[in-house]
């Protein structure tokens, strides 16, 4: 406790990043019934982590198996980096009419509506590469949630016999077909976000029923 | 902030009433205090009894029933679809909930903001007077009670009209009759004179040759298509369908219904070459009973919606349950279920073909697998089905098979609609992979025989006890003389299934305590599938396939089978024929009193004698399995 003082003194963080890193402390792991999970996604101008940015963050929140819509998060961020490529994917134009907030700002948001929860996300390591290049463009740590890739997670529900035939990677459009969720607004980050979520209860039960619902299980890689 | 889920939501909730009759603005403000609950099957939304909440219901994916309970009977008095509002008890009435809302199936539910909508509909009568006409549709009192009653009559068996499904049909003992000679118009005059609506034409031994109903004097005669004058073999319907003398209602009306005719004969020996001793007509068997497992297939029959299916294959089940409770012998009920299970199937897969822009290019079979394949099918289960369909030209292979992909996509939808759930392994006909030509069918299992590995057993397990639902004959016989054909040239095959067979071993431990499962939240909990029917299900299989008896797929049906064909071993296959069903049974009654599969077992709500019977259930799981080790020379295979 006493280092974790020194240490914030030395680095001098913002407040918000300290209060985002309070949230944790209290933690002891809650049954999955009673875990906060945050389905996110991003939209970004491509996918290089170092060059590229986010355009996007789009994410729903829910404990047990009800999601609030008006809970439910969308950010757009002034980039100066633009790419007109990727506009035929995510619909963000540069002078598009969403509101738009500086980066910091979307930090700040994004770090106090996940605060401790558990973050869920299709292909994760890529959304949470580019959150964490994010913070550290502003001189912050990293992320410190727990991860579930829902794309990891499916292949965890697969049937054995399916194991050696299993694809490496499984896109979200792939998992809306085979879990039978339905196509909403996909390829905008909040639209992806619900889905993601839907898509992970969906996973959940399927678990649930070959009793492999534990968090080792859920988190293992 | 901009919200985007908000305005899917709208643009959803938007089509259908009574939102349609919001103004846009209003709606998108109800839509962003919208919250969307995720429900796996069988999770229950409210209950009867429980305080209204702040929301009402729509749903957006999948099914939602109502369900009332009366004198500990479930009674489904509503079924909630895709754009259905439900719950609106607290919006209309502010009263506790009367229904218990439970996921018939996955379902995604919209709960929609009572205080906002009321805001948002505020003096607009038509919005009000939609959701009275819901509610009223849904709601459970005692003036709708007795209409539900009459709505849903088949949910309420009456015990004693079950009973009578299986009692031996009430017939006419003294049929009226006359000789080939006889005219018309005489035979009509004894018909009347008699009230009677049938005259059977019988010959000079008194077998029956014909039958003339008033229908037939209808079409026939008042028609001009024959004088009055004419002789009675003019315009009897022959030959006439015969049956013996002690069948059961239920197969009396289900032979009416395949034949399509309203009276059966009844001879001495059941042919049409003996005396007639009697008639049981239509009007006889509904007599006897109110409704029965028959009105069901019946109504499966005509159902032209999934949605109906749905509805007839719940009676299934209530059914299941009042034969339960009954103590009706487990083989007559799997009988009964598994035809409602196959004819169910049937329909679906001829609802399919009409959605199909052409007719099939080729000849194929539907075949059902596990459990449905073995017709021991009691609850509803994942669905296990695979397609087999005619050798095409090479560069026809693609388009062809995916057609039958198509096709099986739109039947195991609907059948997961009806309640079967989407096969966990995907095993089924909508897979490229369970979809294939007679000749890659052939390669398939040459392969699962000949180079048997863990998988090649696992799949053999489920495949090999196919049975055709719908479709071409041919075709499967002449997969299963291949089948047979290889299975002749290997020995390693049959050890490989041995060892499957006995790898679960009897669950009677050391100190005769159960052996329970060891982890996670099953613990305690006794798995009945696993550890006592499957070990059973493998070896029959095992045994009756390395005796090459064909089409006895049945486990019951394996076991006497093979009791006939091993006199020496009767006793033991006749004791795993009993273990099966009362294990069978065991599975059954728990499914229903928990909503699920019944696979896991609490010991702890056993009584005594149950676990008593339990017990010896295990002693032939035992001794087969020993059997089994001896006769495939097990022991330094595994």
């Amino acid at each position: 406790m006493v280092f974790k003082r020194l240490k914030r003194k030395i680095t001098n963080y913002p407040d918000f990043w300290l209060a985002y890193i309070d949230s944790f402390d209290a933690k002891k792991k809650a049954s999955i019934e009673n875990t906060r999970f945050v389905a996110f996604d991003t939209e970004t101008t491509g996918f290089d982590r170092k060059k590229d940015r986010i355009l996007s963050i789009g994410a729903v929140s829910f404990t047990g198996k009800s999601i609030e819509v008006n809970k439910s998060l969308e950010l757009y961020l002034e980039q100066n980096i633009f790419k007109p490529e990727t506009v035929q994917i995510h619909g963000l134009m540069k002078n598009g009419y969403e509101e738009k907030i500086s980066e910091l700002e979307a930090i700040k948001v994004f770090l106090n509506y996940i605060k401790d929860a558990v973050l869920i996300a299709h292909h994760a390591n890529f959304d949470k590469t580019m959150v964490n290049q994010m913070l550290l463009r502003h001189g912050l740590g990293e992320l410190k949630n727990d991860f579930i890739d829902t794309g990891v997670l499916f292949n965890k529900s697969k049937h054995i016999i399916y194991k050696e035939s299993l694809k490496e990677k499984y896109s979200l459009d792939d998992l809306c077909k085979e879990l039978n969720v339905p196509k909403v607004d996909r390829h905008t980050a909040s639209g992806d976000a619900l889905i993601t979520a839907i898509v992970f209860l969906k996973i959940l039960s399927r678990l649930d029923k070959r009793k492999h619902l534990e968090w080792g299980y859920l988190l293992s890689k | 902030m901009k919200n985007s889920i908000a305005e899917r939501v709208h643009d959803f909730l938007k089509i259908y009433p009574p939102f349609n009759l919001l103004k846009s603005d209003k709606l998108l403000e109800i839509s962003e205090e919208v919250v969307i609950i995720y429900l796996e099957k069988g999770d229950i939304l409210f209950k009867a009894g429980d305080s209204f909440n702040e929301h009402f219901y729509m749903v957006r994916d999948g099914a939602i029933s109502l369900n009332h309970t009366n004198n500990d009977i479930q009674e489904i008095v509503s079924m909630s679809d895709t754009g259905d509002v439900f719950g609106v008890r607290p919006l209309i009435a502010q009263e506790n909930y009367k229904l218990t809302a439970t996921a018939h199936e996955e379902s995604i539910v919209y709960a929609i903001p009572i205080k906002g909508f009321q805001l948002a509909a505020e003096n607009n009568s038509k919005v009000y007077k939609y959701l009275i006409t819901a509610f009223a549709t849904n709601a459970y009192d005692s003036y709708t009670t007795r209409e539900n009653n009459e709505i849903f009559v088949d949910y309420l068996p009456n015990n004693s009209q079950d009973i009578a499904n299986f009692q031996t049909a009430n017939y006419t003992k003294k049929p009226v009759t006359c000789s080939e000679k006889t005219m018309l118009r005489d035979a009509a005059i004894k018909m009347s004179a008699l009230k009677i609506g049938c005259i059977i034409v019988i010959d000079k031994e008194k077998k029956p040759v014909g039958i003339i109903t008033n229908s037939d004097i209808k079409n026939k005669i008042a028609t001009g298509k024959y004088p009055i004058e004419t002789s009675v073999t003019n315009i009897m319907s022959s030959p006439v369908i015969t049956s013996r003398k002690d069948l059961t209602i239920a197969d009396g009306q289900l032979q009416m219904i395949k034949h399509n005719i309203g009276h059966l004969c009844i001879t001495k020996d059941g042919t049409v070459n003996s005396k007639l001793v009697g008639v049981l007509s239509h009007h006889d068997v509904l007599v006897t009973l109110g409704n029965n497992p028959t009105v069901i297939l019946k109504e499966i029959k005509r159902a032209t919606r999934t949605k109906k299916l749905r509805t007839v294959r719940l009676k299934g089940n209530t059914l299941l349950k009042s034969y339960l409770e009954q103590n009706i012998p487990l083989t007559h009920i799997i009988k009964v279920i598994s035809q409602i299970n196959d004819a169910v199937t049937f329909r679906a897969i001829e609802i399919a073909l009409l959605k199909m822009p052409t007719p099939p290019p080729v000849k194929f079979s539907w075949l059902a697998l596990g459990s449905q394949g073995r017709k021991e099918q009691l609850l509803f289960t994942d669905q296990d089905n695979a397609l087999v369909f005619e050798d095409v030209a090479k560069d026809k292979y693609e388009e062809t098979q995916a057609y039958f992909i198509e096709l099986a996509k739109y039947v195991t939808k609907s059948l997961n609609k009806i309640g079967f759930e989407y096969c966990e392994a995907d095993m089924m006909a909508s897979n490229p992979e369970w979809c294939k030509s007679i000749s890659e069918w052939k390669n398939q299992f040459g392969n699962w025989i000949l180079k048997p590995d863990e998988k090649a057993v696992l799949l053999s397990s489920i495949f090999f006890d196919y049975s055709r639902i719908y479709g071409d004959e041919g075709l499967v016989n002449e997969l299963s003389d291949t089948i047979f054909k290889t299975l002749k040239n290997t020995s390693l095959f049959f050890k490989f299934l041995g060892r499957d067979a006995i790898k679960s071993p009897s669950p009677l431990g050391f100190f005769k305590q159960f052996l329970v499962e060891q982890n996670g939240e099953q613990k305690d909990l006794f798995n009945i599938k696993s550890r006592g029917l499957m070990p059973l299900i493998d070896a029959a299989r095992l045994l009756i396939l390395s005796k090459h008896v064909k089409g006895v797929n049945n486990t019951s049906e394996r076991y006497e089978k093979l009791a006939e064909l091993e006199p020496n071993n009767k006793e033991l296959f006749e004791s795993c024929s009993y273990a099966f069903k009362a294990l069978s049974k065991f599975k059954a009654k728990q499914g229903l009193l928990h909503n699920n599969s019944g696979k896991f077992i609490a010991l702890e709500t056993l009584t005594k004698e149950e676990k008593l019977k339990l017990k010896r259930c295990f002693k032939p799981i035992n001794e087969i399995q020993e059997t089994l080790k001896f006769r495939f020379d097990l022991k330094n295979f595994m």
